[in-house]
């Protein structure tokens, strides 16, 4: 017998992944949300049937979507996260000793629930004592706060279904102003390649440039997301991601990763002529 | 209400009943069940094009409703606590038209208050019935218009005592609701009608522990609009009708203008809705009221916004609030409620249901979704941190109050000729003036031009306002009467 998972990636590309059975699937208020065990990707977690993260792959994001403002701010102690409920970006955070407060918003309980039981390798720093978790809606949890983080993450699903909020200019907008002065803001901005995809890349990039000076975005290869080809973005209102990048600093601090470093760091804001094209043409809707 | 009964739907079924028998169709509509039409099938989907059909015998007339029709409106009528209810198809415009028609002809008098929507003043036209305005209260920190108060009321029934009439918009669109009771008893007792044009009040009759709903008032007559709070689709509509008033009278002057073709789409809205308030409306408007209250101690908690409710009730012209509605003034933050209402949109891809000079109204339904909610409140502090302003000279009415000089009718047909705005000041207007939403004239025919009335529309441009009704869009010229 063969089990297979798929997801379409448009309407006319499949990617699929072999099961070897299901660990879970459960409803919450918000979402479907299943655990799978597969022969290549190890196990792997999805919500409303759109893949969040695979146990082999998982560190490409992660390590990306962590270590990249954190090799930029010369020193991060307040960090806001918000979703992130697999636990993986706490994960990463929690290696540096800077870092002395963790708030993480993650909108579905049951998410954190599920990742604890079946992805240990994944959700392991939810005990950490610098952690604050917070079960609610970020957007509500980050409009009442002024002034108060050195990094925000936005670690959030698609922009559609309970993510949605946190893709609005609005939200950028209270993100910007929970931030200290040279905080910044990175996010995970969806793939470039497919025209849907893109054009939530745009619909992004144009309400995060009306709201930070600088914001730039950086790529990543995460085989098991749509195209493989993924982005993210970084804002600020003083600091640059490469110009500023304190290289030395971060390597001194020897954290072992297994996809970053700081040559690849400055490489991934390299973007291919169509992307930089896709971002200056959603730079001049404005 | 009988609970079992109401969980039929018999248009519905009738509809579903018919689709199952495959008939053949050599009649209207020409697009024979979608197939030609193609592209509109796409775009409606196969379903809703199948069912888009004719009058015919298993499916009732709705000029002349004895079968499934007729079940399907005397469930509703259960369901609103009405003598009887009519299927309307052309909106609440033609229900509220219809209960002006069968209340008054030319030259009768009929007591309501001057905020009323457009659609009352043109049955006015169509009927030549003469207005007797009552001005309603206006909440001097707000801006709004409240409902009448009983000394206002009862001066002007004393002083018409021949009015055929009494007329209310309750409650209005901000959640205002008058003494609906009071006055209904006070112009009973006066022998006049109780009309009540009800479009912002469909879930009164379903709702726990929200205001009183016209038919429990003993209002005679009362046009509800089923595609707001009810949730059927667009244009469908219920006229609903007391035992008092003669149901047949009021069928033959429906029929004066409503189309021979009704849509069976509007009539299975108006059915499947009605079934669904019927047996769930408590918990669904609770649920309304739930978000609405929250969002408001949201909105309160950003600063310079004010959304309120019931604490501001005053036993007369405020006399109860409808806590569904999410009203929120913003002048105290420099904006008018029409620029707020436009950055909303433009900025923040959220449509918001109307702004006027002073305050903002969001539409919240069982559609809705705490985490849209969040948006709005989210993109509501982003306005304020982003473009608050000095609050010097902002204007707050919503209107101004007219003076009559010419019944609408007879204005509406004299001879006008167009002269500039500015120079307009003391002659009598010959067309509608209005911001719409929410479709209040500023200006109706036969009103007259005040110095007053042109400072506000020329604010009201210039804030950004879609004014309608007149012949100029720009509105730099009016029709005066000649």
């Amino acid at each position: 017998m063969e089990l297979w998972f798929f997801e379409r990636h448009t309407p006319n590309v499949k990617f699929s992944i072999r099961v070897e059975r299901q660990l879970e699937s459960v409803r919450s208020e918000f979402q479907r949300i299943d655990v799978f065990e597969s022969p290549e990707f190890g196990r792997f977690l999805t919500l409303d049937g759109y893949m969040m993260l695979t146990e082999k792959d998982e560190f490409i994001y992660h390590e990306m979507i962590v270590h990249v403002p954190m090799a930029v701010h010369p020193c991060a102690e307040r960090v806001l996260v918000i979703g992130a409920g697999d636990g993986g970006t706490l994960r990463e955070l929690c290696r540096y000793a800077c870092v002395a407060h963790i708030d993480l918003v993650e909108i579905d309980r049951m998410v954190v629930e599920v990742c604890r039981r079946h992805l240990p390798s994944v959700a392991c720093a939810f005990d950490d004592p610098r952690v604050n978790l917070h079960y609610e809606d970020g957007v509500k949890f980050v409009r009442s706060r002024v002034d108060e983080y050195d990094v925000i993450i936005v670690d959030s699903t698609d922009p559609f279904g309970p993510g949605e909020g946190l893709f609005a200019k609005e939200f950028y907008g209270n993100c910007c102003k929970a931030l200290r002065s040279g905080g910044i803001l990175v996010n995970q901005h969806e793939s470039p390649f497919y025209a849907d995809d893109a054009a939530a890349v745009q619909r992004a990039h144009k309400r995060i440039v009306e709201s930070f000076d600088i914001s730039k975005l950086y790529q990543a290869h995460i085989p098991t997301y749509s195209s493989g080809h993924w982005l993210f973005g970084f804002a600020s209102n003083s600091l640059h991601p490469v110009r500023d990048l304190r290289a030395e600093e971060w390597n001194a601090l020897g954290i072992k990763t297994r996809y970053y470093n700081t040559r690849l760091h400055a490489g991934a804001f390299a973007l291919p002529n169509y992307v930089e094209e896709l971002l200056k043409d959603a730079e001049r809707k404005r | 209400m009988n609970r079992d009964a109401q969980s039929r739907a018999p248009i519905m079924e009738a509809l579903l009943q018919f689709k199952r028998a495959r008939v053949v169709p050599f009649d209207v509509p020409g697009h024979k069940r979608g197939r030609g039409n193609p592209e509109l099938c796409e775009l409606l989907g196969e379903q809703c094009m199948a069912i888009d059909v004719n009058a015919m015998k298993p499916l009732d007339n709705l000029c002349h409703p004895v079968s499934v029709i007729l079940e399907a409106e005397r469930l509703a009528a259960d369901a609103f606590g009405a003598g009887h209810a009519f299927f309307m198809v052309g909106g609440t415009t033609s229900a509220v038209q219809a209960m002006i028609l069968s209340a008054c002809k030319t030259g009768d008098k009929i007591i309501m208050p001057r905020n009323v929507h457009r659609s009352v003043i043109n049955a006015l036209v169509l009927c030549g019935a003469v207005p007797v305005y009552v001005n309603p209260r206006i909440h001097q920190k707000l801006g709004i218009s409240l409902g009448m108060a009983m000394a206002d009321v009862e001066a002007a029934i004393l002083q018409n005592p021949d009015a055929k009439a009494v007329l209310l918009n309750n409650p209005t669109y901000y959640g205002v609701c008058s003494n609906l009771a009071a006055v209904t008893d006070l112009a009973h007792r006066h022998g006049m009608l109780v009309l009540v044009d009800e479009a912002h009040g469909t879930h009164l009759y379903f709702g726990r522990g929200l205001p009183v709903s016209a038919m429990a008032a003993g209002a005679d007559l009362a046009a509800v609009s089923m595609h707001k709070s009810g949730g059927s689709l667009t244009q469908s509509s219920f006229l609903l009708a007391k035992d008092s008033v003669n149901v047949h009278r009021i069928r033959q002057i429906i029929n004066l203008t409503q189309t021979t073709s009704g849509s069976y789409l509007l009539l299975a809205s108006l059915d499947v809705s009605r079934k669904s308030l019927a047996l769930n409306g408590a918990d669904i408007f609770e649920h309304v009221v739930q978000m609405a209250q929250y969002a408001r101690e949201e909105i309160n908690r950003i600063g310079d916004y004010y959304a309120f409710a019931g604490e501001l009730t005053d036993g007369d012209a405020f006399f109860d609030f409808d806590a569904t509605k999410l009203s929120v003034h913003t002048l105290d933050m420099g904006l008018a409620g029409i620029e707020v209402y436009d950055l909303l949109r433009d900025e923040y891809d959220i449509q918001i249901e109307f702004g006027d000079l002073a305050n903002i109204l969001a539409y919240l339904s069982a559609g809705d979704r705490l985490r849209d909610l969040e948006r709005l409140v989210s993109a509501l502090a982003e306005i304020r941190r982003r473009y608050k302003k000095d609050k010097a000279g902002m204007l707050t009415q919503e209107y101004v109050p007219p003076v009559v000089v010419t019944a609408p009718q007879a204005a509406f047909y004299a001879e006008k000729q167009p002269v500039p705005l500015s120079e307009s000041v003391g002659r009598v207007c010959g067309e509608f003036v209005m911001s719409y939403p929410p479709g209040i004239p500023i200006l109706a025919p036969g009103e007259r031009v005040t110095p007053e009335i042109i400072e506000h529309i020329e604010y009201a441009k210039e804030r950004g306002c879609l004014l309608t009704g007149a012949e100029d869009p720009d509105i730099e010229t009016i029709q005066v009467l000649k």
